[in-house]
């Protein structure tokens, strides 16, 4: 892996069976993704996105090819080996919040902490700071139906950014918020990826992502089309 | 750890539901510590009243004895051995003999059991004290059962037809000197109990006894040639028979109710990890393993057994210890069925009672939580982040 990379995608296939046959999500997909990328897999739906984010962190494996993510490969992906890399180093964010509607807006996002058994006065601190990045502080003992869709997505995002990973995996995170809470929420994500270096891969078909974006690859029928960069 | 805290919060925000299982959880263990305790302290109170009664530290039978055969006692008698006799004189042990005869009270015509026992004996609670003549009447005691049958009261004369070893008839009359109460029916109902001496002396058998009960210390061998030694798992045998039966029926009722409750928490976490499958993907993708779900679940509907204990012991606790320092009223009649049954039953709450309740209800708990949330281990994380029903 070259110096930076910390995603590197050879050859790599995904099929699902369907009825007697496969269908095949992905092909012959070759990327490298560097520390602190800002970078949107886009395409219409059932392009492979989402498939592919999900190999990415350790949620779904290749059929076919290697990947190579934090230094760990494909091949050597237990379930359990997964799960640590998904608990230390990954976080995700999902189109629908996934937030525990039991939990408070703290406990949501203390959860990833109690995961990696810090000590409660070091979580205190991590929960503050993330809930300060995203502007929530004052809503730390609301519950998420108490919350608007914007606030829920930046709990998502703190939840995901309390642990300060390498890596967050974003899927669809505006495509159930209007046009100020996306640029809202966006622009969070964009400082954090500025601040603390972390890697953003999006899997997205938003116009209003995808003008933030660094890199964009754009995927058709599970192939990668074209892969830009763009210089702001 | 983390799966108490998680389980907790969980169980929590659940609000009303869990309450509701909770409570009938709680009532499964207040229930069964109760029933249990009671047929524990039935068993205590009537074993300690038998000892006290009827069976001391167990008895020596004359070999043709069988208390279930009127029919034996003819020959159901023996001299006594002479290696009963320290026990005898010092006070640790009691012969007794038994014939069968006949009252005739108020013109009527009772069979009864004629028991004569050592005057002054010290190893059962019959008033042996009042069997010493005073004067040339024969006193005898008699409980308040057969006082009540009989329509005897204290210093009644009544009429008694016995036969003798020779098997000639005779008769006498017995003055009553005292009328004790006991909860032990067998020493009570139909017996009529006078010195042994006079009895050896009316029916001809001088020196001879049915059988020998022996207190505390008695010290006598096991084994006595013509005479069977009883001990206490015999003499309790039919007592602990009861107890049992009555037991469990008993717990037929209390098993429906825990079973309910176990019921609720399975169909509970049928529930959970049907409408929780987006947050069951959302734990996999913070780094949880199926398997540490899988555990985080099954803790969850195990909590409800332990937040029922700790219900359960907020109103159970007082509950249970006011029934257990009053004791519960035993309905009349009771002890017609010839066992032995205080008044009031002191329920008895053991350690062993208490531990094993729980014990028995957190396992139980336990399983039933554990057998749905197995579900998970099957399910593919990335359709159950989107909520997919798998």
């Amino acid at each position: 892996m070259k110096n930076g990379t910390i995603i590197t995608i050879e050859n790599l296939a995904r099929h699902y069976p369907v009825g007697g046959g496969r269908f095949t999500a992905l092909s012959d997909v070759n990327l490298t993704f560097s520390r602190g990328e800002f970078t949107g897999i886009v395409g219409p739906s059932g392009s492979g996105k989402t498939t592919m984010l999900n190999i990415i962190g350790s949620l779904d494996t290749p059929s076919e090819g290697v990947t190579d993510v934090l230094g760990t490969t494909s091949k050597e992906m237990t379930p359990k080996v997964a799960a640590t890399l998904r608990k230390k180093h990954i976080g995700f964010i999902f189109q629908t919040y996934n937030l525990m509607s039991v939990y408070t807006v703290y406990e949501n996002v203390e959860f990833p902490l109690l995961l990696l058994k810090m000590s409660a006065s070091e979580r205190k601190k991590a929960v503050l700071d993330a809930l300060e990045w995203v502007g929530l502080t004052d809503k730390i003992k609301s519950k998420p139906p108490q919350l608007s869709g914007g606030e829920s997505q930046r709990v998502a995002i703190a939840r995901a950014m309390v642990k300060r990973p390498e890596l967050v995996l974003a899927d669809e995170p505006t495509a159930n918020l209007d046009a100020k809470n996306s640029h809202h929420i966006l622009r969070t994500m964009e400082e954090l990826n500025r601040e603390l270096e972390t890697t953003f891969i999006f899997a997205t078909h938003d116009d209003k992502v995808i003008q933030y974006l660094r890199r964009i690859i754009t995927l058709e029928d599970g192939r990668v089309v074209s892969d830009e960069r763009i210089k702001q | 750890m983390i799966a108490f805290k998680l389980a907790y919060r969980n169980l929590v925000g659940a609000g009303l539901r869990t309450f509701l299982i909770v409570f009938v959880l709680s009532v499964s263990y207040v229930l069964i510590i109760f029933m249990n305790g009671l047929y524990q302290g039935w068993e205590r109170e009537g074993k300690f009243e038998m000892i006290r009664w009827e069976v001391g530290q167990g008895q020596y039978w004359q070999n043709n004895y069988d208390p279930y055969d009127p029919v034996t006692l003819t020959d159901a008698h023996a001299p006594l051995p002479a290696s009963f006799e320290q026990a005898m004189e010092n006070g640790s042990a009691a012969a007794i003999l038994v014939t069968q005869a006949t009252v005739y009270p108020e013109g009527r015509m009772l069979g009864i059991m004629l028991k004569g026992i050592s005057a002054g004996q010290e190893v059962l609670a019959i008033p042996t004290d009042l069997l010493i003549p005073k004067n040339n009447e024969i006193p005898a005691v008699i409980g308040t059962r057969f006082a009540q049958n009989a329509n005897l009261a204290e210093g009644d004369n009544i009429l008694v037809r016995w036969r003798d070893v020779n098997g000639t008839f005779d008769a006498t009359e017995l003055t009553i000197a005292g009328i004790f109460n006991s909860s032990v029916p067998v020493v009570d109902n139909g017996q009529i109990w006078i010195s042994l001496d006079r009895l050896q002396q009316m029916t001809g058998m001088p020196g001879e006894a049915t059988m020998l009960v022996i207190g505390e210390d008695a010290g006598l061998p096991a084994e006595v040639t013509g005479w069977e030694f009883q001990g206490h798992d015999v003499l309790f045998a039919e007592l602990d028979q009861m107890i049992k039966t009555k037991s469990i029926g008993g717990s037929v009722f209390y098993l429906i109710l825990l079973a309910l409750a176990l019921l609720a928490v399975f169909d509970t976490q049928v529930l959970s990890i049907f409408r929780r499958q987006r947050e069951i993907g959302t734990y996999i993708s913070m780094g949880m393993t199926r398997r540490q779900v899988v555990g985080l679940f099954t803790v969850e509907g195990a909590m409800h057994a332990v937040l029922a204990m700790l219900l359960g012991a907020v109103y159970g606790v007082p509950l249970l210890l006011y029934v257990g320092s009053k004791g519960l009223g035993m309905p009349e009649g009771t002890d017609s069925f010839g066992l032995a049954a205080a008044q009031r039953i002191m329920p008895y709450y053991s350690l062993a009672l208490v531990l094993g309740t729980v014990i028995l209800v957190v396992i139980a708990t336990t399983i039933v939580s554990y057998m749905p949330a197995r579900k998970i281990a099957k399910m593919n994380p990335t359709e159950a982040i989107r909520g997919k029903i798998q």
